[in-house]
């Protein structure tokens, strides 16, 4: 219904000056932007959000170490505690407001059925250490989980415990280095190869591993140069760190032949599975020749990305590597029971060790294996088409205006990658074409990433939009790449005007840290 | 599929605009051989409804915490978490919201982050602390390595009474880049502080020390502190419990350089082991060599204060293989959880919590010392403490979890090689534990040690 004015009619705006011009509020709020302090800073008067009465009167035990101090947290009442999250909460764009096209991070649709299932007492009420009795159903979760993944990359073995990533690339990497050691090759075999278009953290685990990191370049196309590679191997060489799909957004055609060669210097496949969901159900990574990869579950298999984690990086493994995967393991017992093998003895007596605390992201487990039952093997393999068909896509009916680091020189895989060779001469960067999107109503796409091409703009649309936001995405886009080309730099340098904030001085933050709020 | 909205007509239109006859042309770059003809042997798509049905009788096949009586700890501690913490982190805007590379759209999370840190810094008594880690063991594994770039000493003293993940999940990272450490033997009579007070020297980079630790143990670590920084060395303290912060004086207090903690117990269910929180505190003059996120204050175009992800240059995407720790992601959620129930605790609900939790701690204790065969180990505890029973506590806790009642970790569990461990149990009782729980527990007890 319009709104009415006091004699009941339908009232009509006048005609008005633009938000730029319209004077400030006395609040410093604008309608639905709401400015909220810091929690500390609100009206605290030793109330508090729990209600509990009294707790029994004991002697107590403490030893004489009783905090002395006050923490130092303001008391506040529940109403006020989910008005300032609800307020936060409205400052953050999100998969579930818009398109999110950041390449290289899949930010597709998170299923609400996960949240639920993971929720059931049977599994988020559940401790780590209860005996084996009273947790076959967790077991059997982690077994059907691991049989999903195993049959989807085409590999023997899966290691479910690291937290993210990252930290099953070192899950991998820790194997491989294990393996190498048991050659009696670990001093021998130092360098790892990794191409120079890869995610920071691969070359950041290699180091962490102690190994010495060797970068290669691309060739014409975006992918490992093959010649590189191949004069770079040598019995010095412990592995190759290689993301399929690439970061520049395409398949890596000679990754059999890389694999082979490799393998035959001696050294072991390391795969960074971070793109996976380009190839879901329809390639197994085990028919490509790779010794270890971590799947992000927080990407592929749509666990949500929380604002930052948390995340879930099973690693798998070939039969050459998966003597070494960590503890804990699921072992099956002979009267059909499940057991968690935690100690690296028996049957796990080459286990490289442990990653983590207990044994890893149950509550992932059970949103990834939700997801991968809803879809089924069959609609897996429809997430990797439609993934792909979406950037493909977006690449055609942008590349009229955006350019192509490598030319058109054949299709991309789930994310497209521009550089900023069609900004040249506007004075527009690519960071300035980002905040750009933003007042356009878009989460930029990644930028600056990878490093090998300048000013990257890495898209990924993912498989859960329709046409219909593909399309206005893309002319959103066009229309701002012809502003740049047209001149109109003031709507680029001085974005974003809308968001809840302007652009952020990072160098103040950084030179001077404010890490945490201080009392006055 | 209902979470595909393509439609065959939409796909059509798509390829033709792409100029591709068909989606198997878009995958023409994979090598003939590795291309699958149609979908892996896997089961197909699946509605809510059966979806819902089949992984219901799998949480179903497990015996919840929450059905009986709890005494677990170790590491992993079951509290009430307020249902507005669960209401809250739902919010799309929070729970669908990638890490906040784009400020201006992510001041939200970058808030949160902000008050977050501050109250990790002030439960811990430290000044300053990150956004989050994956969990406390992988934390600890952190600080070690932390330690070792801060004083240039690639050495470890591990307490025996560390927990045995933690103690196992640092070992494994310093074995891989040739890195010694050493433990102390475990001692379940009280906190070891002697013994590693001993182990100092000037080769050693830092100590690690749990507080309260694995047996439940608290001890006043101003003198190992002092020890370490007469030696060079840094004090990593590693608190698997943060609620006990409430009541116990912080590891800041007594002269921490690192604080290595796990925060599931604040506004983080079970989970059967995770996701959880990984806690890293410490001083501000050791902030660049500090692993993980974190997030500063600063003002935008405007003058506005804002926040944003700040000395990124120690990270991984800038550093590459010269950075702080391969770490990439934080577990955003498990830490907005945990702010949220900070923010409705406050001051005196944290108190009252941590005093319930004492409490509840001390009545189980008393009870269970009257159960012939059971011996109270501890001097001193906050909600956590062994008890020496009169059989091995592993085929205790499973009779025991016959009857319903999850009676404690067995020792055996963390220390399968400590045979003097065997009969050891730890037991936990929080808020959560009630007066009818420590009856039964203790008549179960009483029952099965005199079978």
């Amino acid at each position: 219904m319009s709104a009415m004015n006091t004699q009941g009619r339908p009232t009509k705006p006048e005609a008005s000056a633009s938000s730029d011009t319209a004077p400030a509020t006395f609040t410093g709020n604008r309608a639905l932007h709401l400015e909220e302090k810091l929690i500390f800073e609100k009206d605290s008067a030793g109330r508090s959000g729990i209600d509990m009465p009294e707790p029994p009167k004991v002697v107590d035990r403490l030893g004489g170490l009783s905090r002395g101090e006050a923490v130092g947290l303001p008391g506040l009442s529940e109403p006020q505690v989910v008005r300032h999250y609800t307020r936060l909460s409205q400052k953050n764009y999100a998969i579930d407001a818009g398109l999110f096209p950041l390449g290289s991070c899949t930010m597709k649709h998170n299923p609400r059925l996960n949240e639920r299932m993971a929720r059931l007492p049977g599994f988020a009420d559940l401790h780590p250490m209860q005996p084996e009795s009273t947790i076959q159903g967790a077991l059997q979760l982690m077994q059907q989980l691991s049989h999903w993944i195993m049959t989807l990359t085409g590999m023997p073995a899966v290691a479910l415990s690291p937290g993210a990533g990252a930290h099953g690339e070192l899950t991998g990497m820790a194997a491989i280095r294990a393996a190498l050691e048991a050659r009696g090759e670990a001093g021998k075999r130092r360098k790892v190869l990794v191409p120079d278009s890869a995610h920071g953290t691969n070359p950041a685990t290699a180091a962490a591993l102690g190994f010495e990191v060797a970068g290669i370049e691309e060739d014409s196309t975006g992918r490992v140069n093959l010649k590189a590679f191949e004069a770079s191997l040598g019995d010095d060489v412990a592995a190759i760190m290689l993301t399929n799909p690439n970061t520049c957004g395409v398949f890596e055609y000679d990754i059999r032949r890389i694999a082979d060669a490799l393998h035959e210097a001696g050294g072991y496949f390391y795969c960074d599975g971070a793109n996976f969901n380009a190839i879901v159900g329809r390639v197994r990574p085990g028919d490509l020749g790779i010794d270890a990869m971590h799947l992000n579950l927080h990407k592929t298999f749509s666990t949500p990305h929380g604002g930052g984690g948390p995340g879930s990086g099973p690693v798998v493994y070939s039969e050459a590597l998966a003597p070494f995967a960590p503890v804990p393991r699921i072992q099956q017992n002979a009267d059909g029971t499940l057991s968690l093998v935690e100690q690296a003895e028996g049957d796990a007596a080459q286990a490289f060790g442990r990653v983590k605390g207990f044994h890893g992201q149950m509550g992932m487990f059970v949103r990834a294996l939700t997801y991968m039952l809803s879809h089924g093997a069959d609609g897996l393999r429809q997430v990797a088409e439609d993934a792909v068909l979406n950037a493909n896509y977006l690449k055609a009916r942008l590349k009229s205006e955006f350019s192509l680091p490598y030319g058109d020189t054949g299709p991309c895989m789930h994310e497209v990658l521009f550089d900023d060779t069609f900004l040249k001469g506007t004075g527009v960067s690519t960071l300035d074409f980002s905040k750009a999107m933003i007042d356009e109503g878009f989460h930029p796409m990644t930028m600056y990433f990878p490093l090998v091409v300048h000013g990257a703009m890495l898209i990924e649309p993912t498989e859960t939009e329709t046409k219909n936001a593909l399309d206005e995405f893309a002319d959103s886009l066009l229309a701002l790449a012809k502003a740049a080309k047209a001149g109109d730099s003031e709507r680029f340098t001085q974005a974003p005007r809308f968001a809840p904030r302007r652009r952020l001085d990072e160098t103040q933050a950084a030179r001077k840290p404010v890490l945490r709020w201080q009392a006055g | 599929m209902r979470y595909l909205p393509l439609t065959p007509q939409d796909r059509e239109a798509m390829l033709a605009t792409i100029g591709a006859a068909s989606i198997d042309d878009l995958f023409c770059d994979v090598p003939e051989a590795a291309r699958l003809d149609g979908p892996v042997d896997l089961p197909s798509h699946a509605g809510e409804m059966a979806v819902e049905r089949q992984m219901s009788r799998l949480a179903l096949q497990n015996h919840a915490a929450g059905e009986g009586p709890c005494f677990l700890g170790a590491g992993a501690y079951r509290h009430h978490v307020p249902a507005s913490v669960d209401y809250l982190i739902q919010r799309g805007e929070f729970l669908t919201a990638y890490t906040p590379y784009q400020p201006e759209i992510a001041q939200g999370t970058l808030q949160v982050l902000f008050e977050f840190q501050t109250q990790v810094a002030m439960l811990t008594g430290m000044e300053v602390a990150n956004a989050s880690m994956y969990d406390g063991a992988t934390s600890c594994a952190e600080a070690v390595m932390m330690a070792a770039r801060v004083t240039k000493r690639n050495k470890a003293v591990l307490s025996g009474n560390l927990h045995p993940h933690y103690r196992d999940t640092t070992e494994t990272l310093c074995r891989m880049t040739d890195f010694p450490v050493s433990e102390t033997a475990p001692h379940v009579a009280g906190a070891d502080i002697d013994a590693l007070i001993a182990a100092v020297d000037g080769s050693v980079g830092c100590v690690v020390v749990q507080y309260p630790d694995v047996f439940g143990h608290i001890a006043d670590l101003t003198p190992l502190a002092d020890a370490c920084h007469a030696a060079g060395a840094l004090m990593v303290v590693v608190c698997t419990e943060m609620v006990s912060l409430g009541a116990l004086k912080p590891p800041g207090a007594m002269g921490a350089d690192i604080v290595a903690g796990e925060g599931q117990s604040i506004g983080n269910a079970l989970n059967f082991g995770g996701p959880y929180l990984g806690l890293f505190a410490t001083r501000q003059k050791l902030v660049r060599q500090m692993p993980g996120r974190v997030c500063g204050e600063t003002v935008d175009a405007d003058g506005q204060r804002g926040y944003v992800l700040t000395l990124s240059t120690r990270e991984q995407h800038i550093r590459r293989e010269k950075a702080t720790s391969n770490i990439c992601t934080n577990s955003g959620l498990c830490a907005l959880a945990f702010s949220i129930h900070m923010s409705l605790l406050g001051e005196a609900g944290l108190n009252r919590l941590a005093a319930w939790n004492h409490a509840t701690a001390v009545q189980t204790a008393e009870r269970l010392a009257g159960v012939p065969g059971v011996e109270l180990l501890n001097p001193a505890f906050f909600n956590e403490f062994a008890v020496q029973l009169s059989k091995p506590a592993a085929g205790v806790v499973d009779a025991l979890a016959e009857q319903g009642i999850l009676a404690g970790v067995p020792a055996s569990r963390l220390y399968p090689d400590q045979t003097d461990l065997a009969n050891v149990l730890l037991v936990a009782a929080t808020e959560t534990v009630e007066p009818e729980d420590i009856e039964s527990l203790a008549l179960a007890l009483t029952k099965e040690l005199a079978a």
